[in-house]
């Protein structure tokens, strides 16, 4: 009804490769973003603003993540490794040297990537569940080195404080400034993705998803597009790392441990391989759901059970109800959260007629 | 405090009379809000489980009793698995709460916030957990470890070596077995510094996470190092693995001391129970057992309300931790409502509050430690205490006491000089 392309005729290149082709897209991306940045952080209170930027931060490592995992098909169990090398990077760039974030960030996303382009070497010979291993090594060898080395932990907490991040002499301090400061990372990284996985780079990374031999035989050099998207999506790890460095105010490993790591595999499994959609749902399903279902749980939960023993009762029916719901997810639509949109809107766009 | 239940607190007064009707609606407007973060599905649920129930129960008591100075107590408890985000989460929900102050658990999320704590003016405290170096109330205004840290800690180790080894130390080996993360390896300063001092060799073995297999370390200790003392400090499953594996090559256990996520009954229970563990001793910031007048108090307002003891009531060293932990906050809020003359006090008004906190319910007897808290010392002296496994039970072997004090504090100074 809504979604449908007839009557859009695309009469040049620059239309037939446009972002968003109809004129339905466009629109409901421009009113997002709208109301991702006049409406949102001007009506929410604060709090709800904290569950956005930490979406937002996650948003952009389940992007990183699902680039290596789902368009390249490399899996990898080691992604919060690189988010704290990142991560310490910037810190220490910042506390050693000084250097504002907008050094920082770039410096902690590339010092991510060439880490991740050196963990991604076992790619070529290994896949599948073997990599998988090669990746967790990865994690534990990271976190130790970052554990024993007090040049780059800053000393036995191994945690290093960073100011928060300043513009124009501006501190962006409040969760409503750092919701500014977090969406535009995560707007950016959506837009980079968005056209990284439609150019050369991307196509060759869905080549090597589908078929690695065959990929080769058509021309696509493995090696180095393996370690492109190691690289690419260390990138982001490390971005995401060095926001949540900024966001926390410190620099602590310990926020980057294994189980970061399978969550945010998670993210991309639940929302999507292979989708940029799919990460954004991905990363709003993990971060947000628990805090919704406690809300709920919070708000009835008192006709149930005892209200004295709410608390311990919403800790365990959060995991409960978060693992059906993974679960009852997967099993509807097994391509995960971003399928189940694009059925969705593949049945509007005949609705009311079913052909 | 539920909501039907401060309904029927409000209908009850309105039937006695209804002019007092106004202030039972005033009656909810006297409400102090704690935060309260806990651990009770994650990896530190063995300790979560028990000292957030316990938390709960002893202001449950409190309320019972009347308040605090007139105001309720509503404790605000939020989950976070021990992940970093949620507990972000946890704090801005919080302050929407109207928490004055937040009750923490876990050293990265403490970490995370401690900048947050600060611009929200908004107290927290980290008994057993956190940074050592937040004993100095002067760099950390707005962090109370409110008990021994893992500094004060060892020294209270250190001394106990000393005195169990005949009071010298001079020529003896003391091994140091910690889980090797940032916490484990807290202490090791301190001791180093008593090595040199007190003249004893120091040697350190570091088990890595999540520490359920160390028989490689505990034969590096017992055959090659052969200590006259071990102090251990582990975490989770780790101490019950050490004792099982220092008993099964023979170190006599009354040689070893655990620090304090070292010694729940949990651990004992899990290395084989109290039979196999005879000897073992733990360091203690709160009070074991349940023979303390204010536990009786907490089981007998459970058995009013027709309610059973939960499982947490089995692990008295965690318990008493929690209602430890609720009897200081009870006794900073109390501070802060008589500073302000029965007004309500902020996160400002609360600080002072806990800086002046010298005497807690006493009802807790010698649950508490003799603790004072002072505008510089957010520790309030340190004190420990050592537990040890004898015939079954825990048995109180040493009293209150500061081990080496002095050097432990020129720690705290030097480190906040950095």
């Amino acid at each position: 009804m809504f979604y449908r392309e007839a009557g859009n005729f695309k009469t040049t290149y620059a239309d037939d490769m446009a972002l968003f082709p109809l004129p339905i897209t466009r629109w409901s991306a421009v009113v997002l973003l709208v109301l991702a940045v006049a409406v949102i952080p001007l009506v929410l209170h604060e709090y709800y603003l904290s569950i956005f930027n930490l979406i937002f931060i996650a948003t952009v490592g389940a992007l990183g993540l699902n680039i290596l995992v789902g368009y390249t098909g490399q899996i990898s169990i080691g992604h919060a490794a690189f988010m704290s090398v990142g991560a310490y990077t910037a810190a220490n760039l910042a506390v050693k040297l000084g250097l504002p974030f907008w050094i920082t960030l770039p410096a902690g996303g590339l010092m991510a990537a060439f880490i991740g382009a050196i963990v991604g070497i076992p790619s070529l010979r290994i896949k599948g569940t073997y990599l998988a291993i090669a990746t967790l090594a990865s994690q534990l060898i990271i976190e130790w080195i970052i554990n024993h080395t007090p040049a780059i932990s800053g000393g036995a907490a191994a945690a290093i404080e960073v100011a928060r991040p300043t513009i124009f002499g501006y501190e962006l301090k409040s969760q409503r400034d750092l919701y500014f400061f977090t969406l535009f990372f995560a707007v950016l990284a959506i837009v980079a993705t968005l056209n990284l996985v439609r150019s050369r780079i991307g196509r060759a990374f869905v080549a090597i998803r589908d078929q690695d031999i065959a990929a080769e035989i058509i021309g696509i050099n493995i090696f180095r597009y393996k370690l492109i998207a190691f690289a690419i999506s260390s990138f982001y790890a490390g971005v995401c790392g060095v926001l949540y460095t900024y966001y926390f105010g410190i620099a602590t490993y310990e926020a980057f441990q294994i189980v970061v790591s399978i969550d945010y595999l998670a993210m991309v499994i639940i929302g999507g391989l292979g989708s940029v959609l799919g990460s954004v749902l991905g990363a709003i399903f993990v971060t947000a759901l628990p805090v919704v279902i406690r809300l709920v749980v919070e708000a009835f939960g008192g006709y149930i059970w005892d209200p004295a023993m709410l608390s311990a009762v919403s800790a365990s029916m959060r995991l409960v109800i978060f693992g059906a719901l993974i679960i009852f997810f997967l099993v509807v639509e097994p391509e995960g959260l971003a399928r189940l949109w694009r059925n969705l809107r593949n049945y509007f766009r005949v609705w009311p007629f079913s052909y | 405090m539920t909501h039907t239940r401060r309904h029927r607190l409000a209908f009850g007064l309105a039937a006695g009379a209804l002019g007092l009707a106004s202030t039972a609606a005033l009656a909810q407007e006297k409400e102090i809000v704690i935060g309260a973060q806990c651990d009770r599905t994650g990896p530190t649920q063995i300790v979560g489980t028990v000292i957030c129930p316990a938390y709960h129960h002893y202001m449950a008591l409190v309320n019972k009793r009347g308040g605090v100075e007139g105001y309720k107590i509503r404790v605000v408890e939020i989950d976070h698995e021990y992940k970093v985000p949620p507990a972000i989460e946890a704090h801005e929900r919080f302050k929407k709460e109207g928490a004055i102050m937040t009750s923490a658990f876990g050293t990265p999320q403490l970490l995370a916030l401690l900048k947050k704590f600060e611009e929200d003016k908004m107290p927290v405290t980290s008994p057993g957990i956190g940074s050592s170096a937040a004993a100095d109330g002067k760099k950390f205004p707005w962090v109370f470890p409110i008990a021994a840290t893992y500094w004060s800690q060892a020294g209270g180790a250190v001394q106990f070596a000393k005195d169990r080894l005949g009071g010298n130390l001079k020529g003896k080996k003391i091994a140091y077995m910690f889980f090797d993360n940032p916490a484990g390896r807290e202490p090791i300063p301190v001791i180093e510094d008593l090595a040199k001092s007190e003249g004893f060799q120091l040697r350190t073995f570091g088990v890595p996470s999540p520490g359920i297999e160390m028989a490689a370390q505990v034969l590096d200790v017992t055959s090659r190092f052969k200590p006259d003392f071990v102090i251990a400090h582990l975490f989770g499953r780790a101490p019950a693995v050490a004792i099982k594996e220092l008993k099964g090559k023979g170190f006599p256990l009354s040689r070893v001391v655990g620090l304090v996520w070292a010694g729940a009954e949990a651990d004992i229970i899990a290395a084989g129970g109290f039979g196999a563990a005879e000897g073992y001793n733990t360091i203690q910031y709160a009070g074991v057992g349940d023979n303390y007048k204010v536990i009786k108090e907490i089981k007998d307002l459970l058995k009013s309300e027709g309610k059973s003891l939960g499982k947490e009531f089995e692990s008295t060293v965690t318990f008493n931790r929690g209602v430890y932990q609720g009897a200081v906050h009870v006794a900073a809020i109390a501070n802060a409502i008589k500073a302000k003359n029965g007004g309500k006090p902020n996160g400002e008004d609360l600080r002072k509050g806990f800086e002046s906190v010298a005497a807690l319910d006493p009802t807790l007897d010698g649950l508490a430690p003799p603790l004072k808290l002072s505008a510089e010392d957010h520790e309030g002296g340190g004190w420990v205490q050592v537990w040890s496994v004898k015939g079954g039970k825990f048995v109180k072997t040493t009293d209150w006491f500061q081990g080496f004090r002095a050097a432990v504090q020129k720690h705290v100074a030097e480190e906040n000089k950095k």
